[in-house]
This record gives structure tokens, sequence and C-alpha cells, in this order.
């Protein structure tokens, strides 16, 4: 079939508008954009059957008369009809899923539906002004920084990110990069690399030292761990004058930074870095100082007795078992045991062994590609849905994958097998076909087909990571669901000057989101305290271009040859250019300037 | 200095200046429709867009800063074409019913689609239509909004009261009363600063002057008595709207055109000013006197919005307040019971008028505490707008008229009443007769112009009888804001703050004749102080109608007829609390 010139252009714009609802800005009006919606799904009726030739048309007039406000509760019962009408009679898919769109809406936004008909108005407001900014948990200034980056100025992009994130060499190489998820330069070609930015950002710098203490106040605020939140919390309070005190369970700062991301991701030189720079405005550190009641370790009480202010801060470092006959067995290993014991500087020796590893998160693929580096002879994933439905990035899959991992989908684990001394001989598992979406995620269900052993000699379990929350309950610090209770400000009920964040509240999240939470810690407890101290700085942002922007490539960084790069922990990811960092930096469309950052929540120069 | 060409004309100017400014200093002016300088520069309308060389998409002018080398052009084909469509878009938004409507002449979206030379409508016209509360002293018609978004901004940057919000999304996009809220169940002020930033009528004060000029309006019926009373920032302004200077335009002249618009009596608040300084004036020594420890310090309050503002964000602070009314429900309580006495009348035979630079004060006059001579004490109060539309309406010449003198006995006032009209005045006439009670003789009438100035946030020590009198004087409410969260977190501390909700003080009130962009509070405010230099009484306490008035009705400063009559009981009313109360958390 040769195509016309006219079918070419639309499928052009297909994609167009595909990369635009990608970067649609959270806070649209739900009927508004059910009635866009709809309008393009009756463009794509064919027109032979009644339902979804007229249907469509007169629920999108009813859709209307609701954002005019010319609509009663009768109206939406009438769209209810109609659309329920047109899903059960339509002919085909155009029609019904059509329909259930709209039914979809009035069950989840009613009360839109509600305030549109009773008092004309819309529950919707624009909140996300600055996509970046504001997908990026600790509000780092995005526009700002990637505006430096264009001009050369990497201490100053530094500086800039330093501001709301005192770990940017950190975020520089593993931060999800919520931030690009939503970026508007999509609407043209492809997100800004903006993790690949501030890499370069940190990797040029050179020593960018930390901004100079407030005067101190005398007052003094506990830290019960030195991971990314605890970290991010002890340098803010420190900079507003407040002494900081961090106590560290394990040998080494840097949390699950250094306990739990392997080096080839963030080595730990680098790491050290942005840790030395906290540690230079004076946070003083104990190093193997537990909180708890056990022997050697220090109690909460007693930590509220000494300190103006607690910060809880300790993580999640337990791990979740998976329940399998033969899980205590020799050669069983926890994930967090084994990212543990490399932080430690203990490699363990997998040469000529079989690896296991059960999970499919991010963490799953850090020990999947950690054990191939330990020297396994194989290492498999064993997942029971398909890769697809993996939650770890894609990235981390494929790398994993072309460092020769064995990515086994649609694989439940079923039991390990051991020999007469109780060690790992091999893992079976059940064969599994995807199956009914259930709440968004289709579940895998039986084959009928026989278990199948996969031999092996090592299991690493990947499902998760829980809180250690025992010694906190005691001292009466409220739990819930098996993490700390705290508010959304950090603060804890009931027990004034105790504060919690990261992990041990929000169970286990991104890194960024952390530090983001040690910088609402922070400020809570400044204001605690009773200060109200102001983080800023003095570096001057570039004024946007005028410019026009024409479409560019994305500039992807690129990875070390798997084959050389599997050998070694030594890092995978190499920087972009200078050229390509000024290239990347000049794409961004500068949504603090142009658009509603402009007029509202632009760059915030100040917490 | 940053050397460019404008319309092929090279130019130097400073680094940093925009585009427009830079358009400007060359002769060469690019229209602006939304944007106000320094509070709304969000490039929306884009209106201001000019071309650049070697830049396809064309640039907005008000919020981009020239660079060295740059071409513009401000009237390319390609440019007149974008700034034409685009007014026409504005425009086809818009209820034009330029004829009847109150900002002819003073609209900015008028001026700019007239300037354009338009002969048709292109496109559709459907403007949005939405309910308001018309009893409400403050009118958003949705019809004419064009999104500027110049109310939200200055509500937010200048008044700190976020009271309007964008609402709706996409092509619902609109300006409301923010978190659909309705304007009733908002915390406003009234100050009434958004009407003034408006560029087109979406925004004004409910017209109250059909009360008075309708068939059976009280101007029209023969059984009522009118008394007007004429604030001291009315004189400053009023004669803009008819292209006079303050020097013709004086209240001399003001009280002629009042006296042709029918009114019986015309009398001054500048009166009641003096009165307001009697009792707030021992009031505050009263209290500086009492031997108690008092954490905040004493406020004026003789402006509605702040204490509307004061009892709707820090409703724990209205005690401070001076419990003295203002001097329009002063006038109005007095005009009603003693000047009432004076011409045998009875309170309700007469209808009492305030023509203010206000909005507050129309629903002040409303308040349930404000009925103290039996009947409303105040009935109705117009703008300073309000008045001009009335003189017009009766074709009334004001380059024809003679200066008259105000009626007595209430329509004597001394400079430090006229003064009220202006930031810092209230502050300065107060210490000017604390000063004379204190010391037995008067200071020199200039001792304390040191609180004077536009400046939102002024502090100033005097010495009295010994001690240190801490004074600041704010006006705005961000700046009052700021000051309030200084007092409380005990950064700083005053025996007396005056405190005005318009910037610069009433001359800047949103009453006031409309002129868009500019800020003419500073300059009605000198007006006001050259009333006072040229005025032979500088003190109020030397009024020689408000001595009569407490020896022959009143008694006693603060006693206890002055106390019926004068003061008020702020908690005796409800606002709406503010949703955002200031919190110790951050998120």
């Amino acid at each position: 079939m040769t195509t016309s010139k006219a079918q070419t252009v639309v499928e052009e714009l297909y994609r167009d508008m595909e990369r635009r609802i990608v970067s649609s800005p959270p806070g649209l009006c739900p009927i508004d954009l059910t009635a866009s919606f709809l309008k393009m799904c009756h463009a794509q009726t064919c027109g032979k059957c009644v339902p979804c030739r007229i249907g469509l048309a007169q629920l999108g007039n009813l859709l209307d008369d609701v954002l005019k406000g010319r609509a009663t509760p009768e109206t939406l019962q009438l769209i209810k009809r109609t659309a329920h009408v047109i899903k059960t009679s339509a002919d085909c898919a155009i029609g019904v899923e059509a329909a259930n769109m709209v039914l979809k809406g009035i069950d989840g936004y009613y009360d839109d539906y509600m305030e549109h008909i009773n008092h004309k108005r819309c529950l919707c407001h624009i909140n996300q002004p600055v996509p970046c900014v504001a997908l990026c948990p600790a509000g780092v200034d995005i526009p700002g920084y990637v505006a430096l980056v264009a001009e050369g100025r990497y201490a100053d992009a530094v500086k800039l990110i330093r501001k709301d994130n005192p770990f940017p060499t950190a975020c520089a190489l593993i931060c999800e990069h919520p931030c690009e998820a939503r970026c508007r330069r999509n609407m043209v070609d492809a997100p800004v690399n903006i993790r690949g930015l501030k890499r370069i950002a940190v990797e040029k710098a050179g020593v960018v030292p930390a901004p100079k203490c407030e005067p101190s106040t005398g007052k003094r605020n506990a830290n019960t761990a030195g991971g990314p939140t605890g970290g991010s919390a002890a340098s803010d309070l420190q900079l507003m004058g407040h002494h900081a005190t961090v106590f560290e369970q394990r040998p080494k700062l840097g949390g699950m930074l250094l306990y739990g991301i392997p080096n080839y991701r963030l080595p730990r030189v680098m790491l050290q870095r942005d840790i030395d720079t906290i540690l230079s405005t004076g946070v003083e550190v104990r190093l193997n100082s537990k909180i708890g009641d056990g022997e050697g370790q220090i109690s909460m009480n007693t930590l509220r007795d000494e300190y103006d202010a607690v910060y809880i801060s300790i993580g999640a470092h337990t791990d979740k078992k998976i329940g399998l006959e033969g899980e205590d067995a020799e050669g069983v290993l926890s994930a967090v045991e084994m990212l543990g014991s490399i932080g430690d500087g203990i490699i363990p020796d997998f040469r000529g062994k079989r690896v296991c590893v059960i999970g499919g998160g991010n963490v799953a693929m850090d020990v999947t590609r950690s054990a191939i580096r330990c020297g396994a002879s194989k290492v498999s994933v064993v997942y029971r849905r398909r890769i697809k439905d993996m939650t770890a990035l894609p990235d981390e899959i494929q790398g994993a994958a072309e460092e020769g991992a064995n990515i086994m989908e649609l694989y439940a684990p079923s039991r390990i097998e051991t020999d007469g001394h109780n060690r790992v001989t091999a893992l079976w598992a059940s064969p599994k076909m995807i199956g009914k979406i259930e709440r968004g995620r289709p579940s895998p269900t039986s084959t009928g087909l026989e278990d199948e052993r996969i031999p092996c000699e090592v299991i690493i379990v990947a499902i998760g990571q829980g809180i250690e929350t025992r010694h906190f309950e005691t001292m009466g610090i409220p739990i819930q669901r098996g993490v700390i209770k705290a508010a959304d400000w950090a603060a804890v009920e009931n027990a004034p000057g105790v504060f919690a964040g990261g992990d041990c509240v929000t169970g286990p999240a991104t890194v960024i989101r952390a530090i983001a939470a040690g910088k609402v810690a922070a400020a809570n407890i400044d204001s605690y305290l009773g200060y109200h101290h102001i983080i800023s700085t003095d570096v001057e942002v570039p004024q946007p271009s005028l410019a026009d922007r024409h479409p560019c490539g994305r500039v992807n960084m690129k990875e070390r040859p798997a084959a050389d790069r599997k050998c070694d922990f030594d890092l995978i990811e190499c920087p972009m250019s200078d050229k390509e960092a000024h290239q990347e930096a000049s794409r961004c469309l500068r949504c603090d300037h142009y658009g509603y950052g402009i007029f509202k929540g632009g760059r915030t120069t100040e917490w | 200095m940053v050397s460019l060409k404008i319309n092929n004309r090279s130019i130097e100017v400073p680094e940093g200046t925009t585009i427009l400014d830079a358009t400007r200093l060359a002769g060469c002016p690019v229209p602006t429709l939304c944007y106000l300088k320094g509070i709304n520069e969000i490039a929306a309308c884009r209106v201001c867009i000019v071309e650049i060389k070697g830049i396809d998409h064309l640039v907005t002018s008000c919020n981009n800063a020239v660079t060295e080398g740059m071409e513009v052009y401000t009237n390319t084909a390609k440019v007149r074409e974008a700034r034409k469509t685009n007014v026409e878009l504005i425009m086809s938004q818009h209820h034009t019913n330029c004829p009847s409507c109150v900002r002819s002449g003073t609209c900015q979206l008028q001026k700019i689609a007239n300037s354009l030379n338009f002969v048709q409508d292109t496109y559709k016209i459907e403007p949005t239509y939405r309910d308001w509360d018309k009893s409400f002293p403050l009118i958003k018609d949705a019809s004419k909004c064009i999104k500027c978004m110049r109310c939200i901004q200055v509500c937010d940057k200048i008044q700190g009261l976020n009271i309007w919000d964008v609402t709706g999304t996409g092509s619902y996009t609109g300006v409301d009363v923010s978190l659909n809220r309705v304007i009733r169940n908002a915390d406003c002020s009234l100050c009434g600063q958004c009407i003034t930033h408006c560029p087109t009528a979406a925004l004004q004060e409910r017209d109250d002057t059909a009360k008075l000029t309708d068939m059976d309006g009280a101007l029209n019926d023969p059984d009522k008595i009118t008394v007007v009373q004429v604030a001291p920032a009315v004189r400053a302004a009023w004669g803009e709207t008819f292209g006079l200077s303050p020097e013709f335009a004086t209240e001399g002249r003001l009280a002629a055109a009042l006296r042709r618009l029918g009114f019986n009596y015309v009398f001054d608040t500048n009166f009641s000013a003096d009165l307001t300084i009697m009792e707030e004036g021992t009031e505050f020594l009263a209290r500086l006197n009492d031997g108690e420890e008092h954490r905040y310090p004493m406020f004026t309050s003789c402006c509605p919005g702040w204490v509307r503002f004061l009892k709707s964000q820090y409703p724990d602070m209205v005690g401070d307040l001076s419990s003295a009314k203002s001097p329009q429900q002063m006038f109005g309580a007095v005009a009603k019971t003693y000047f009432a006495q004076k011409i045998g009348c009875e309170p309700q035979d007469i209808t009492c008028v305030s023509i203010m630079p206000c909005l507050a004060k129309k629903e002040e006059c409303d308040l349930p505490t404000m009925y103290d001579s039996g009947v409303k004490d105040v009935d109705y109060v117009l703008t300073t707008r309000e008045l001009c539309r009335m003189i017009k309406a009766d074709q009334i010449d004001v380059s024809q008229l003679e200066e008259e003198g105000f009626d007595s006995p209430l329509g004597t006032g001394s400079g430090a009443g006229v003064i009220f009209g202006a930031t810092g005045g209230v502050m300065e006439a107060a210490l000017r007769t604390c000063y004379a009670i204190v010391m037995g003789e008067n200071p020199p009438a200039d001792a304390f112009k040191a609180v004077r100035g536009t400046m939102g946030w002024k502090e100033a020590n005097f010495e009295l009888g010994g001690r240190t009198i801490r004074t600041a004087v704010v006006s705005g409410l961000a700046n009052t804001r700021r000051m309030i969260r200084a007092l409380r977190a005990g950064e700083v501390s005053y025996d007396f703050v005056e405190v005005m909700a318009c910037p610069g003080g009433c001359a800047g009130g949103g009453g006031q004749p409309i002129h868009d962009g500019c800020e003419l509070a500073g300059e009605r405010g000198a007006v006001l102080y050259h009333y006072d230099e040229c005025n032979p009484l500088r003190f109020s306490h030397e009024n020689p109608e408000v001595q009569a008035l407490y020896a022959d009705f009143l008694g006693e400063p603060n006693g206890e007829k002055a106390h019926h009559l004068l003061h008020t009981d702020h908690t005796a009313w409800d606002i709406p609390l503010t949703p955002h109360p200031d919190t110790n958390a951050v998120l």
C-alpha cells in the first residue's frame, strides 16, 4: 500500500501527540481533557454504527455543557447512560473504549464533575509551572543550573544545586531523574538530559567549598544515621548554625549510597566528595553508633535528653524474606547483605558459581551486575512477570543483559533445592503466562507446565527492604504499617523535637526523595528551634536565550563496552564532552522564563 | 552600557534594560497591555512583541533584556500582524460596551484597540459570564476580564493576601477568587488595589451613585437632609479625572462641585480626622502610662482595610487596635447626633454620604457596630471615581467652578487632619497632639516629619517627656505582614504603629482615579502635605470646631459620651479567617 503524503504527516502528528501527552503538565482539568480525548476518539470512528457515530458526538455536547456551566445533575445521569449504552452496544473497540474512558472519568473525578455542575468552577489549577523543578522532590533549581552548564560555569552550577541538594555528585550519577519525565522539551523532540548535565558539572567543577555556616545558635541536633536523608539534614542544619551530630551504625558514612549502590554506578571516591563537603560544614560524626537498647548502643531517649532535636533517618536496611522452602540454606543471600558487605569492601567470591537473582527491581539489577563482577559463571534473574513489567529502569535491565545476565521472565520461584549439607543446589521455578490486568498490572498465572530446575550455588533475594522499627516503637515513636509515622513536614506526633524522614518513613524510595526529606526536616527543625534561617546562594543565573529552538537530538551518555566493564567495579557511564554538554544544555526551554513559570513558581532562589 | 539598534537607530542603554524600556528611550515605544512594571512582567498578552534580527520567533519586550548588538524592529509586517491579531483575540473574549462602561477613557484595552486601527471584529465574540455577589463592594465582571493576571499579582505581591487566583485550565482558564471561594467567604481586605491595577472594568467598585441620584434617591428626597463628607485624599486626586492640576482642582472647587450636585451640607472629613487624633492620641498616652506590659504596640484603626486584614490574618492581635473609629464613622456619629441637634432634626432625617478613596469604607459603614446615633451613622460611601462620575453625569463644567468653603460646624480641618490621606500622616498628626498634651506646649509643626515618605515600612523614635516613643509606619499589606511577622518573632518592638492598607496610604487608595501603570500615591501625598503647610491650623487639638464639639456636646476626649459615639468594638463583627494562617511548618 502506498502511503499518501497526508497519511505520512498524520503519522508524524501521532508521534508529536504522543510526546505531547507525555509532557502534559499535571493538574489539568480532567473533564476538559476527557472532552478533548473524546473528540479525537470520535474522529477515529468509521461511522458505521449508531452508538459510536452519534453517541460520541452527543457525549461531547454533554461534556461541553458541563464545562460551560450549563449542566445539571441530570446532565451527568445522561452522560452516564449514554456512555454505558455506547460501551455495551458499540460494535468495536473504537466506540467501546471511548465510552469506557468517559465512564472511568465519572468514577475517577466525580468531585470535579460536581464542582462544575454545582458551582460552574473547576477544582484544578496548574500547579507544576516548571515541570522539572516541580517534579524534583528537592525542588532543585534545574533551569538555573542547566543554564550555568550551558555557559561552562560548572562550579556555579554545583553551588546552585547544593542550595537544595547537598549530594550533587551522588545524584549526578544515580538519580532516577523524575525531573526529566515531563520535560517540556519533549513537545519539540526529547527531554533534556538533566542528569547528564549535572554529571558534567560535578565532574568539571573541581573542589567547590561548602557555603559559610551562619553564626552558631548553640542548638544541638542528632541525626540517627548518615545516609542521604540524615546527611542532607545535617548539612543544612549546620549551615543554619545548629550543631549536627550524625550517629551511624556502620563503619562508614553514606547509607544506601554506599551500602546499597554498587561502585560501578556510584564510585566511592565520588560519593566521598559529597560527604567531605558536608563534613566540612562541621558536622560531627559518630561511626559504629547504633540507635537501640542493646549493649554499646545509644537509646532514642538518651538522644532526646541530650539534644535539642532528633532526626530519625535510619533508612530501610533490613531484608524481606521470600518465604520459600529452603530459604535458610547456605548460599542464599539477601541483596541487602550482599551489597552491604561490598560496601564495607568485602567482595564475595562467586568464581565458578552459578547465581540466581530473585526480583525485578533496581536492586535486583544491582545484585545481578555485582554478581557478574564477583566472577559468577552464570547469573540468572528469575522474575514472575514479563521483562516489561519489571520496576527496574529499562537501562539497568538492558545493561545487565549486555553484561551477560540471563533474564528469565515469567518464572515464579517455587522452592530451593539443597544437598545433604544444606547447601543450595538449584532454584525451582514455575513457568508462568501473563494474564489479566488487575489494578493496572497484568498478573502472572499458571501455565500448567511442570516446574523447571535452575541449577545454582548462590541465590540472592532482592524483593525489597524493611525498616528496623522495634527500638523506636518501644521508645514511643509511632509506627504504622512497618514504617515510622511522621507528618509530611517531618514532625513525629506526640514527640516534640523528634522528626523523621527518608526511607524509614516512606519505605524504600529514591535517593532524591530521601534528600528532599532531609531538607524539609532541616527547615522544620530550624523552625522548631525558634529560628527562620534562609538558605540561598549568590549565584546569578544567565538570562534565557532569545534564540529560536530548533529540533535537536538528545545527547545520551555512553557506557563502557559490556565486555570490558563487567570485569571490574569501575564506573560504567562516561560523561558528556564540553561540546555535548553545551548543546544539550542549550536545548532547555527555560520554563522558568517562558510560559507559566514566569508568572507563578518560576525559579525559587531561597528556602 | 549595551549598544543596540532599534528600528535601525543606534542607542546605548544600561545593561539589564528591558527591550521595552529601550524602545521607549529610543522614541519608538511598544504598546503594552498586561505589563505592570515590577508587578506583572509575565508576557501574557503578547502585545509588546518585537522582531529581532536573526530570530524567527517574535520576542516580548517587557520581560527580556537587551543584548549587545541586538537589532530590534518594532513595526515590521510580522510584528504589526501579530500585535493586531493578539489584540483582536483578546477583544473576542471581552464584553465590549465602551459607551456604558465605567472604565471608558481609562481602559488600557480600549486605548490599544483604538490605536491599532481596527475597523471590524475579526473573530466571533464570546465573553465568559459568571455570577457575582453584587452586594459586595468589590465587583468582578468576568465578561470583561482579559486574564492579564495583574489582580492576582497585585494581591499576592503588594498586598500579600492571595485573594485572586487562576481558575480552571485550558480554554476555561479564568481569574476568580482563590481556593474556589466566593468573595464573601474570602478574607479580602477590600483595599481595592486590584481595581486600580485592572486594565479594564473587569474589577470595579459597587456603584452606589444611583442610591443618591435615582428618582427616589436621597438627593431627590425632599424629606432628607443630605450631608456629605470628603476624605482628605479625595481632594488630591479628583481633578485628575477632568485633566485638572491639583493647583486648580482644590478642595474649594470640590466643595463647590458637591453643592452643585445638590448636597445640603458639604463637610470635611479633615474635621473628624482631627477628632480621631483627640481620641486616638489620648488613648495612646493612656496606654503608654497604664503600667502594663504590652507585647504589641497600639495600632491605628482609621483604615478599615487594615482592620479587616488584622481581623482575618492575626485575630489574636485585634485587642491592640485603637478602639477609635475611623474618621468616616466618627463623622457619621457626630453628624447624626451633635449636628442633628444643632439644626433641630432627628438622626433619621439626615442622609450621611462619604466621598472616600476607598472600598473598605463601603463595607465599614454597613457594620452592625456603626449605628451609634441610633440609625446607620453613614448611609452611603462613594469612591472618588463615583463622585467624578456623578459630576460628569450632571454635566458640571468643573473648569468654571469658583472656590467655595466647607460648611460649619463640621467643615474645619487642621493641617494635621489633611495628612491623614498619606502614609505617616496619622502618626504625625497624633504625635503633634500627644506632644502638646504631654509637654503643655506645641512642638514645631514639622517636628515629626521623619515619618513621611512612601517607603513601605518606616521606623522613627521620638523623645516625649523624657521617654523614647518607638513608632513605625507601614503601608501596603504585604509590608504590613512583614512588619507583623517581625513583631511576633520579637525581631522588632514598637509603642505605636500606623498601618494603611494601600501603598502610600489613602492617596493611593483603591477608590482613586485610575491611570494605567502609574502609582500616584507619592504625588497626591505631596499635595496633602502642601495643604498642611498652607493651613494656619497645624494641630488637631487647636481645631476650633473640634474644641466646640467637646465643650458643647462630648465632654472630655475618651470620656463616656465620646466613647459611646467615637469608639467601637472591633470584635463585635466577623470576617472570614485566612485559609493560610502563619504556621511554623515548612513543607
